[in-house]
């Protein structure tokens, strides 16, 4: 007879840490290889190990471009996410009306669907559009991916409120907007927060729609993408990846410390 | 009494926002179609209408002397489908997707099932975020660390070496149709990154589906006399099957979409993705690229509609 | 003089499901008036009328005279008390308790002194700086109770208010809210399941079946004259016996009521009846008995010799305890 109590069998853990170790080691790899000496080739072991390529990578001004513009396309994408995806989360969980299950498969296509398939059908709404390709184009394709995560994180935190919360400030005399302001906000705050959060990291990562929805500005996932298939200075691109890998690992552990709380309480009773 | 020489209903108070919130209140329709009007605009017309125009596009052919579209309805892009060489594109494509699949739910089900019924507490944690942060690290960076781990010059190789098995990967790299001049340009190489990439996405469902069996189930099996090996075939298999198969929704969708991973690890023979891709740029042929991109929908339309029979939706 | 709230003719249809069907009902100012009924009476539909969470699709209400059609539930001095407190769990208590007047524009010295003296009211004094999260049910209920009164109602709601409390606790509120609703003098709705909170804390009750007052009246009207077998069967338990069966028994051949306890057993004469089983209760012993093919309760004393089940009893009635019932349901 076996219970959670009961430790695991010797195989099932080694089975269980053997695919953790398989996840994160070859995000580790990287790490390693930006203090390489050697330029010319993937070579294990490092010759040897040096700082410099992080100097020659903060001198790079196309990698300081890119790194712009995915800036730039992650915060604007991501406010139009936020906007959209809490509407609609709010419609959907607020009242009950016809179409409800339509809202929410029509949330998660673009993310259901292969990213290449809502690039290709971008590309050829903006050519049949004669829409010129620009920064625009391509938060407008990044966005429309990004308010899938907004909607799931804002919906779960709906459906936790409880509809005699929003009841209560209209009884007390709080109107439509100040009940949004002093109730429902503050308690979807930290969803929101959240979602904002991978919606940003989503957009920042996001190379496949990019392809097909940017023209020639690079946002840095393009520029990694020109540097794996022509390589110009492999070292530069190394320091890149490790740089990228800790940048996305902020907000991540960030959305993951602001939704916690919730769950805990979900699986409070255990 | 103070309360008695105040009225009890209050008049209308003025101003904007008193007002607009009196209207919203008395036609909440009004609101909800102020709320859903900017999601629906966005996604139903600007995104539902690229997919449509592209479908469109997949109606129409290309002329074959002067390379432009003709505007006129046909099949005859599906028919090129059918052509050996794209059936080959859409056949090996599948086959990739399956294993994949297969082999990402082999290697999810120990991590999973860990982390659902012998993780407490901070072990739980570190469980999810041992998942969720590979999930969510770059895209490119991880198949960039998988082309370092496979170059013919990496540490791979350098393993191999350093056990002295040189000999057993020579022997992979020749087996046919699998095997290359190096595991970075082999379908092997390509597989491998595919299943790193997508596994989180198996993981994740599976977990969510095994923490719902409850564990007094798995007790009433063993007190009813099943082997550890009966119960889990008979007991928790079962009940997980919803959350695997969920999990297969995504690696198996994502498999089939992508061209990133082919292009960089992998042999010089086209994956869907890639030949939509290419079909549309280089090739000039929207109509191809568009009918090729239909054939992942429909796949995938089915496999839903077997998947929501199988009641996978709930483990989402 | 003016009832602190009416229903005219009021019902509220969902589609074809009738919550509230035709009610009329007045509720005098100052009364503390309880709608009793089973869970989908139609009595909490009433409560959300009132409050102006839904409105009437047929009939109308008014508030102290005032046609509440139309006001939103923000334009109504009527304040409500929800079974689940609905407490705002990202502020203080003070700040929950201050929230009426915070949105009405009310300084923030005010608004505090304010709430601090309801916070006393309800006997929690120095509580402002606590989180709903750290507080219990019965502490949590009178929070609730001091964000609705701060606001001076004219009105006051509460949805269940014990339910949610263990019976110790629950007998100590009912107390406390009755004499609250004294000193203030506001009218009081509440609306319960539990006839026994009904009766002891209410001045008139409403009883709610299908969407509709089966019978409105003073606490003792309700439980000693039941007008419909519903009520008798609901308010107390009581035993229903059939126009046929009462005929057997000596009476009159109508619908009739006989509570427990008004039933005695006696040494000699009256009832032949069959000991089923026997329930200690503390202070008494319900008895349940067969008699003309018939079960009933009876209400044994302390003191009095339990029979055994099989055994044979006794029972006796006064007539006037005996009490007839119009119509059938």
């Amino acid at each position: 007879m076996r219970s959670d109590r009961q430790s695991a069998t010797l195989a099932l853990k080694l089975a269980a840490i053997g695919g953790l170790l398989f996840l994160h080691l070859p995000i580790l790899l990287i790490f390693a290889y930006a203090f390489t000496t050697e330029e010319k080739s993937y070579q294990w072991p490092p010759p040897g190990f040096t700082l410099k390529w992080f100097g020659v990578a903060w001198e790079r001004p196309d990698v300081w471009e890119a790194l712009t513009l995915s800036l730039k396309v992650g915060l604007i994408a991501t406010a139009i996410a936020l906007v959209l995806g809490t509407l609609a989360a709010a419609a959907v969980s607020r009242s009950k009306f016809f179409g409800r299950e339509a809202i929410s498969l029509l949330v998660i296509l673009p993310i259901a669907l292969p990213g290449i398939i809502t690039g290709i059908a971008l590309r050829s709404a903006f050519s049949i559009l004669d829409i010129p390709f620009s920064m625009w184009t391509i938060i407008l394709g990044h966005a429309t991916f990004c308010i899938v995560v907004v909607y799931n994180n804002a919906v779960a935190r709906f459906r936790r409120t409880s509809g005699s919360l929003i009841e209560a400030s209209y009884d007390l005399g709080a109107d439509g907007f100040q009940t949004f302001r002093h109730v429902i906000l503050p308690n979807i705050a930290t969803a929101l927060l959240a979602g904002g959060m991978l919606a940003f990291a989503l957009s920042f990562d996001e190379v496949i729609v990019t392809t097909f929805t940017g023209g020639q500005q690079s946002t840095l996932p393009i520029w990694m993408l020109e540097e794996l298939i022509r390589p110009r200075q492999r070292p530069v691109t190394n320091v890149v990846a490790m740089i990228v890998v800790l940048a996305t690992f902020l907000p991540i552990l960030a959305a993951y410390y602001l939704t916690r709380d919730g769950d805990q309480i979900a699986g409070g009773g255990k | 009494m103070t309360s008695a020489s105040s009225n009890a209903l209050l008049a209308g108070r003025r101003g904007f926002t008193a007002q607009l919130s009196d209207l919203f209140w008395r036609r909440p329709g009004l609101l909800l179609a102020l709320m859903l009007a900017p999601p629906l605009l966005w996604l139903g017309v600007v995104y539902i209408g690229s997919l449509i125009a592209l479908l469109a596009q997949s109606f129409f052919s290309i002329d074959e002397f002067s390379g432009l579209v003709l505007y006129e309805f046909t099949f005859s892009t599906y028919r090129q489908l059918l052509l050996a060489a794209n059936f080959d594109i859409i056949l090996r494509t599948v086959t990739m997707a399956t294993l994949v699949t297969l082999t990402s739910a082999v290697i999810a089900f120990p991590i999973a099932y860990y982390a659902a019924r012998y993780a407490h507490g901070k072990w739980k944690a570190l469980f999810y975020l041992g998942v969720m942060l590979p999930l969510w690290s770059s895209y490119l960076v991880k198949i960039y660390a998988w082309k370092l781990i496979l170059a013919k010059e990496g540490i791979l190789t350098w393993g191999f070496e350093k056990l002295h098995l040189t000999w057993l990967l020579e022997a992979i790299l020749a087996l046919p149709v699998i095997g290359g001049n190096s595991l970075s340009v082999s379908y092997l190489g390509t597989f491998i990154v595919f299943v790193y990439i997508w596994l989180p996405y198996m993981i994740l469902p599976t977990q969510a589906a095994l923490e719902r069996v409850p564990g007094n189930l798995v007790e009433a099996a063993g007190d009813l006399g099943a082997t550890p090996q009966q119960t889990f075939r008979t007991v928790i298999l079962p009940l997980a099957l919803p959350g695997i198969i969920a999990g297969s929704i995504f690696t198996f969708s994502l498999t089939l979409g992508d061209y990133i991973i082919p292009q960089i690890v992998g042999s010089s023979r086209l994956f869907i993705g890639q030949a939509v891709y290419t079909q549309q740029g280089t090739a000039g042929n929207v109509p191809l690229a568009a009918a090729f991109s239909v054939v992942p929908i429909l796949i995938m339309a089915v496999y839903l509609w077997v998947a929501k029979k199988k009641g996978a939706f709930d483990a989402l | 003089m003016t009832p602190a709230v009416e229903f005219l003719h009021t019902s509220r249809h969902f589609g074809a499901v009738r919550a509230v069907d035709d009610v009329n009902l007045a509720v005098e100012p100052g009364e503390f008036f309880a709608m009793l009924g089973p869970s989908g009476s139609g009595k909490t539909t009433c409560l959300r009328l009132i409050a102006g969470f839904e409105q009437p699709t047929g009939g109308e209400i008014k508030i102290f005279g005032d046609p509440a059609g139309g006001v939103p539930p923000y334009r109504r001095n009527v304040n409500t008390v929800f079974q689940d407190y609905a407490l705002f769990p990202h502020m203080s208590i003070l700040d929950n308790v201050a929230y009426g007047l915070m949105v009405k524009g009310v300084d923030r010295a005010t608004r505090y002194r304010e709430a601090e003296k309801a916070l006393e009211l309800v006997k929690l004094p120095g509580y402002g700086t606590r989180k709903p999260g750290q507080l219990s049910g019965g502490q949590r209920q009178r929070v609730a109770l001091a964000r609705a009164l701060v606001n001076k109602p004219r009105v006051l709601l509460l949805d269940e208010p014990l339910g949610a409390l263990d019976l110790k606790l629950r007998e100590q509120m009912q107390e406390e809210l009755k004499t609250l609703q004294r000193s203030l003098g506001i009218t009081f709705i509440f609306v319960t399941h539990d006839q026994g909170e009904a009766l002891s804390m209410a001045d008139r009750v409403a009883v709610f079946n299908n969407g509709k007052i089966v019978q409105a009246g003073t606490p003792e009207d309700i439980y000693k004259r039941p007008e419909t077998r519903f009520v008798a069967d609901f308010v107390g338990s009581s035993n229903v016996v059939a126009p046929e069966t009462m005929q057997r028994f000596g009476g009159e051949a109508r619908w009739a009521s006989i509570r427990p306890e008004a039933i005695r057993v006696v040494a000699e004469g009256g009832l032949s009846a069959t000991t089923l089983v026997s329930n200690f209760l503390g202070s008494t012993t319900r008895l349940s008995v067969e008699a003309e093919g018939m079960k009933l309760h009876v209400m044994l004393p302390a003191g009095q010799p339990v029979p055994e089940p099989g055994e044979t009893v006794r029972l006796a009635w006064n007539a006037a305890d005996v009490h007839y019932m119009d119509g059938a349901l």
